[in-house]
């Protein structure tokens, strides 16, 4: 392949350390600020909640693991991480238009898959990685990096378990990246 | 001083102006890195591409460090700050689910909702996902309930645990990281090689 258009097609992103020292100065920022870190899968937690609220009132109410979530002055979706999430949609958005890449819908996948494909493993690894939050009292932002940040050793468990996985199994889903 | 919000010194009134305030230098620092493509996320795993892998332990070692200095000029009260609990096996093996899920979806729940806002399909596909997988979780919750709430050992820290004092923990963690970073350079290089069809 020829090198210089290599490069002019490249996507302009940041230095990953940069990046890394911004996202780690954010961490500190919000520990200092909040008394804890960032997250995001208790947004989608609070969405579940409000909307099966919305459906059968009763049965949320009853259900021993969404009931704890109810209550009865406030909307489930009343939640800081729910409005942290609103921020992480607009500031993606915001980063996209600086950089030139919010562009029509599109799907990312390696050349020997096809859309379709890519589409049902985003669907079933969603519905795995909502399932493995919820065990895992939180995900990679909340508990791998704030977790482990905040020297909870919930967080470097988390974080070991999930990666070390990736790698465990990586092999067997080559076909759908490399 | 510090935490400001739990010690009154900013009103919590402030709360979800803040939360969507640092929610957006998240998702911009997110995206900016090339978080909003699952190709480079997964990377990590194949050893084409260690964004993850920097963007993820530079963060890390510059918060733990960052947390140490302002505990010990006084400027934090580390009681009060939030230590996520920790329920060992339910911990392990959600971990484990997630880390499939990483492999098979390609993002995790954050990078996908900057995925989503550039207008990725596979961003979007993911969330649904999360959405249904929380669902059926919440559902099915009475069949595990048990397991859910087992091995909790409570709000301990890593020093808790071990032993091992937290400027040593970071320090590991430190030394570690720069190892990975030097080490994962000559990875990238030698598997990129032979990847021809992905544009970095």
């Amino acid at each position: 392949m020829n090198k210089e258009l290599a490069t002019n097609k490249e996507p302009k992103y940041i230095n990953p350390y940069l990046g890394g020292v911004l996202l780690g100065l954010l961490v500190l920022i919000t520990v200092l600020i909040t008394g804890r870190g960032l997250g995001a899968s208790g947004a989608i937690k609070s969405t579940v909640v409000a909307t099966a609220h919305v459906f059968s009132p009763e049965q949320v109410k009853s259900n021993a693991y969404m009931g704890k979530f109810i209550s009865d002055d406030h909307s489930p979706m009343y939640t800081w991480l729910v409005f942290e999430t609103i921020g992480i949609f607009l500031g993606g958005l915001l980063s996209g238009v600086v950089f030139g890449r919010v562009k029509k819908f599109r799907t990312d996948h390696s050349p020997r898959i096809t859309s379709r494909t890519r589409l049902i493993f985003a669907l079933i690894g969603g519905m795995l990685f909502g399932i493995g939050s919820q065990f895992g009292r939180g995900c990679t932002s909340g508990a791998a990096l704030s977790g482990t940040a905040t020297f909870a050793l919930g967080g470097v468990v988390v974080m070991f378990a999930i990666f070390g996985t990736g790698y465990a199994v990586a092999y067997f889903f080559r076909k759908l990246w490399i | 001083m510090c935490p400001l919000i739990p010690n009154g010194i900013i009103s919590s009134g402030w709360d979800f102006v803040i939360a969507i305030i640092l929610g957006m230098a998240f998702g911009f620092i997110l995206e900016a890195s090339g978080f909003s493509s699952a190709r480079n996320i997964v990377g990590v795993f194949y050893g084409y591409n260690f964004v993850v892998l920097r963007v993820f332990f530079t963060a890390l070692i510059v918060a733990m460090v960052g947390l140490l200095y302002f505990d010990y000029f006084g400027w934090l009260d580390l009681s009060k700050i939030f230590i996520l609990p920790t329920y060992l096996t339910p911990m392990i093996i959600g971990g484990v689910v997630m880390g499939v899920g990483f492999i098979m979806g390609g993002f995790c729940p954050g990078t996908s909702f900057t995925a989503v806002a550039i207008g990725k399909i596979d961003g979007i596909v993911f969330t649904i996902g999360l959405y249904f997988g929380i669902f059926i979780f919440s559902e099915a919750f009475p069949l595990f309930g048990d397991f859910y709430t087992s091995g909790d050992l409570g709000n301990v820290t890593i020093t808790d645990a071990t032993g091992i004092p937290a400027s040593w923990v970071a320090m590991g963690f430190t030394v570690v990281a720069l190892a990975a970073f030097w080490g994962t350079m000559f990875v990238e290089k030698r598997v990129r090689k032979n990847m021809t069809e992905y544009k970095f």
